[in-house]
């Protein structure tokens, strides 16, 4: 008796619907067998982290706040993804766009600068992540060099360059040597959308961020393109596609999304430069573009479900003293399903008795 | 003991993690699978294997516990990928950050805790001798293994029949399948083999470089390895001499620091990530019209039909 997978005729369109909930289902025993592990009630457990956050407006806009970056990180993952590009530093290009944004703010911190200032941050952000974006999408078409590799490793040095920063030249004189920059003036702030909660104007900006990439995918040449690239690189060849360019015009879109996401975060929620500005939006939008099946309204859901995830974990640790990394196993375990489930799309499970006799059938 | 044999024996002990990853994941690209989950094998190896040493005082013990780790989380990897034909390179990613919530949970109970490292093997007579006495024959038990593990991998791949059918199976898993060589179980066999080896490097860091366990202290070392395969162009050699050299970057941008020379510390400690951004251009760049070297299969999803 052996487990083998068979190619499907065509792909089961029941499956794709359901794949996302078998997974998210899957993850969920996994995640009480981990709680009870850890000497934890399961069902409790589940209740603080996916319920609870539920049941509150504070920490209903709080799921909206964690969200809106890794939308619109992962939006233009998916354009990436989608064209078989893998660009895996966003996190990077999250903070340059942080960066350079703040640029502004910090320039013009304590000046009477007028309402122009955070419409140029929030242009500087995205053409920060771009920038930072174009780097290994170059490397890869002038050089061939392995975009995973290269964007990865910029994560890093971006890391160090806004520690330099805030350490050195941007660190705020009166802040008692706290590596970070002064507060930004109002004039340098997203506004915030109530009179209470964090919830900002960035939340409908991802939103409308969906909507755009919904027609760009289904109704533009571009988004045509894209799809061909990725599926059928042969085919798009011989329709005169670029590949190359389009290496370029994902990395950038993409950068740019993620570093418009990063000023945002600084400019909204967070208000300062800072270390620690990220909790890993970059790497947990790969799983949210994954999840929402690189699909514009699926990556909506997928990202509010993930920052769920994390306002969740926040409320286990202080209530049950569950620690944060489990917020991390959660979400790996969580893309793994969804790979997994993903595959029963083209492939179907089938239990045969011995690949021998199977193929003596066939003669 | 000179600053200079100082130097040479700190940048060995750099090395030796990025080795012993590299090492393992060559065997696994070899094979036609790209395992991007390094990073995570190797934090999950780190983890488990100080939890492993501080449990029972044993350094031994302590590494097998870490190839224990990278084996069980390559198991899980090759699942997804040869079991159920999964995209490579998103399963990689998902080991990645699977690993490293999986280690911050393990490690959280350990952080603070101290271990005796591992014993340096000073070899009675041969140690004596001046200069590269201490250099050769005074390292611990990680180094002389990680060398031997190379010199290991290049003779099975180059001179065993075994090896050559492996190389086969990445080179052409159609072709190798033709033949009735059983593609997936080859390719199983080199991922537990590459995790093995990954959690070792990682397990290297708590019990031997540094003797505590901090969460994230592999910092990118796992993707530095991967990063090396493609430098060594797939071969051990390559390899081996790839790896000394990051080893050395990292060494001398610490000993930079320590001199002060005005330079901003983050640029330095952003020098080895650099560098293999560096790297990986001009290897591409010196391939470029040449052709890729890469084993032909590598990352494509085989599905073997009956």
């Amino acid at each position: 008796m052996q487990l083998v997978l068979e190619k499907r005729a065509e792909r089961s369109t029941k499956i794709a619907i359901l794949s996302p909930l078998l997974a998210i289902a899957l993850t969920l025993v996994t995640m009480s067998v981990l709680f009870a592990i850890l000497g934890k009630n399961p069902a409790t457990a589940l209740y603080v982290y996916f319920i609870e956050p539920l049941t509150d407006s504070f920490t209903l806009m709080e799921i909206a706040v964690k969200a809106t970056p890794l939308v619109m990180i992962a939006i233009g993952l998916s354009l990436c993804y989608l064209a078989n590009v893998w660009n895996i530093g966003a996190e990077g290009q999250f903070i340059m766009g942080a960066v350079c944004g703040s640029y502004l703010a910090v320039v013009t911190n304590g000046t009477d600068a007028g309402p122009w200032v955070l419409p140029a941050m929030l242009l500087m952000g995205a053409a920060g992540g771009a920038l930072w974006a174009m780097i290994p999408a170059l490397c890869k078409v002038r050089y061939g060099a392995n975009e995973i590799l290269t964007s990865l490793m910029l994560v890093y040095v971006a890391d160090l360059i806004m520690d330099y920063l805030v350490r050195g030249p941007w660190r705020d004189p009166k802040g008692m040597n706290f590596p970070t920059t002064a507060s930004f003036d109002p004039v340098a702030t997203v506004p915030a959308l109530f009179e209470t909660g964090r919830i900002h104007w960035g939340a409908l900006a991802a939103l409308i961020v969906v909507a755009l990439a919904t027609v760009m995918l289904g109704r533009t040449i571009k988004g045509f393109e894209i799809r061909v690239v990725g599926a059928a690189p042969r085919a798009a060849r011989f329709a005169g596609f670029n590949s190359k360019r389009l290496v370029l015009f994902t990395f950038a879109v993409s950068g740019a999304l993620a570093g418009l996401a990063g000023i945002i975060e600084v400019a909204g929620p967070v208000g300062v430069l800072q270390p620690g500005i990220s909790p890993g939006y970059g790497f947990t939008a790969i799983i949210v573009a994954f999840l929402g099946r690189l699909n514009p309204v699926g990556i909506l859901i997928a990202g509010l479900f993930l920052a769920l995830t994390f306002i969740g974990g926040e409320g286990a640790q202080i209530s049950m003293k569950i620690p944060l990394d489990l917020t991390k196993v959660f979400q790996g375990i969580l893309l793994f399903y969804v790979l997994a489930c993903d595959s029963l799309i083209l492939y179907r499970i089938r239990l045969i008795a011995s690949p021998k006799k199977a193929s003596h059938g066939i003669a | 003991m000179g600053l200079l044999e100082a130097i040479i024996i700190s940048v060995i002990a750099a090395s030796t993690p990025l080795l012993l990853a590299a090492a393992g994941e060559l065997v696994v690209e070899r094979s036609g699978v790209l395992n991007l989950g390094t990073e995570g094998m190797m934090i999950m190896g780190a983890a488990c294997g100080f939890a492993g040493a501080w449990l029972t005082g044993s350094t031994f013990i302590g590494a097998l516990f870490g190839i224990a780790a990278g084996c069980a989380l390559s198991l899980v990897f090759a699942a997804l990928t040869l079991g159920l034909a999964v995209n490579q390179v998103a399963a990689g990613l998902a080991l990645t950050i699977l690993g490293v919530g999986l280690s911050g949970l393990i490690g959280a109970g350990f952080v603070g805790e101290k271990i005796t490292p591992a014993p340096h093997l000073y070899l009675p007579v041969l140690t004596g001798i001046p200069f590269v006495g201490k250099i050769l024959f005074g390292q611990d038990g990680f180094v002389y293994f990680s060398v031997a593990l190379v010199v290991a991998i290049w003779w099975f791949l180059y001179r065993t029949r075994a090896g050559l059918i492996l190389r086969a199976v990445g080179d052409s898993h159609t072709s190798a399948h033709a033949l009735g060589y059983p593609v997936l179980k080859i390719r199983l066999l080199a991922v537990l083999f590459g995790g093995g080896c990954a959690g070792l490097g990682g397990a290297f860091l708590p019990l031997a470089y540094t003797p505590f366990f901090i969460p994230g202290m592999t910092a990118g070392r796992g993707w530095i390895a991967l990063a090396l395969v493609v430098f060594s162009s797939w071969l051990p050699g390559r390899l081996a001499a790839g790896a000394y050299l990051f080893g050395a970057v990292t060494i001398l941008q610490l000993h930079a620091q320590a001199f002060g020379l005005g330079i901003p510390s983050q640029l330095m400690t952003a020098l080895p990530y650099l560098a293999t951004v560096i790297v990986l251009v001009l290897i591409s760049r010196a391939r470029g019209s040449a052709g890729s070297v890469a084993p032909a299969s590598l990352g494509i999803v085989f599905v073997p039909d009956r």
